[in-house]
């Protein structure tokens, strides 16, 4: 599959490590080529440097081909308008977005973007360590 | 009307201003405590600090009640979002969003984001209507029918000159309203009107058929 993932922090980086790992061909967007140090040095993807929000962006980065979109950056709201670009510009067949606000993350859930929010999975896991 | 601004920069600060003058019911999100002082302290308790893009913040402002909400923020994403969890969480009746970049209009179009206005196409209009070489001026946008009044001259270098309009394909959908050549007078273009340099053609056509339209008419 073709997956593009947009931002390349900690979470970014080693999703795009684990699905080259399984054989798909990966593209990564960051908005600071320095990010890019977090990919592993064998990484055999494309690190394409340039904002995900922005549709030439995108395009470049191969997205009217991919099968998945990513958007993993830290703001809630550049991954929701990222995941919507792909999803309703670029019919993107699955789009998966983090949104840490769980109350956004509900309303995009609803709007057809696959959300989810590390804050309630966090939360939760806590809350299940402890009972444990 | 209840109108929410989202955004209490210097646009959301000038617009309340006008707004409250209109006689309506104004409130402003502001994230920023020392912007919210200032509205607060100059135009009475009318800025609510807090994140406009969170559905509590919104809650907590009445946004049920509104009528209308307005996100001026500096970000289009933010824009985007806050008019988002109005329209779909609260049914607030018009959302408004402030774009920066002019491509997102489709996209806030398709999400159902009623008015976009884009800053960079006002002033790019304003710069097309100075320069009298730019093939296309826009002269009218009617964005809740999706249709645009346009004005498209013929340069010396159109590959149109000396032919018939009926040579010309137009994109389906739009219109030619009015020729005015340079120095007769305006003509309703038919079937067999000549195009000649420096014509000035006006066009009813919608925003994603405009270059192709100019490019047909011109040739280049």
């Amino acid at each position: 599959m073709k997956i593009v993932i947009m931002g390349c922090g900690r979470v970014g980086a080693q999703i795009a490590d684990l699905l080259e790992d399984e054989g798909h061909d990966i593209t990564i967007l960051d908005i600071d080529t320095y990010s890019f140090r977090r990919l592993p040095p064998d990484f055999k993807g494309t690190a394409l440097f340039g904002n995900g929000m922005d549709e030439e962006v995108l395009k470049r980065a191969g997205i009217e081909e991919a099968d998945v979109f990513v958007a993993m950056t830290q703001g809630d709201n550049r991954n929701v308008m990222a995941a919507q670009i792909a999803k309703h510009i670029f019919n993107v067949p699955r789009v998966i977005s983090r949104i840490y606000d769980p109350l956004r993350q509900e309303l995009y859930d609803a709007l057809g973007i696959e959300a989810f929010s590390p804050t309630t999975i966090f939360a939760e896991l806590v809350r299940d360590k402890l009972k444990s | 009307m209840y109108i929410i601004i989202v955004g209490g920069g210097r646009l959301g600060y000038y617009l309340a201003r006008a707004l409250l003058n209109e006689g309506h019911e104004i409130l402003i999100v502001e994230k920023n405590a020392h912007f919210c002082d200032i509205i607060n302290e100059e135009m009475g308790s009318v800025c609510v600090r807090g994140d406009g893009c969170e559905t509590a913040t919104l809650t907590e402002v009445g946004t049920g009640r509104a009528d209308m909400l307005v996100a001026v923020t500096g970000d289009d994403e933010d824009n985007m979002v806050a008019c988002q969890v109005a329209k779909h969480k609260f049914n607030v009746p018009r959302t408004i969003a402030r774009i920066r970049n002019p491509q997102n209009e489709i996209l806030f179009k398709k999400l159902g984001i009623d008015v976009t206005v884009s800053t960079t196409n006002i002033i790019l209009e304003a710069i097309e209507k100075e320069v009298p070489t730019h093939p296309l001026t826009h002269l009218l946008t009617r964005d809740d029918r999706g249709l645009e009044i346009v004005e498209v001259r013929i340069p010396p270098d159109s590959k149109t000159i000396g032919k018939p309009i009926k040579e010309v394909p137009l994109p389906e959908g739009t219109k030619l309203a009015l020729l005015i050549p340079r120095d007769r007078k305006p003509v309703i273009p038919s079937p067999n009107s000549i195009i000649r340099e420096g014509d000035q053609i006006i066009a009813l056509t919608t925003l994603e058929l405009e270059e192709e339209l100019r490019s047909n008419l011109t040739g280049i």
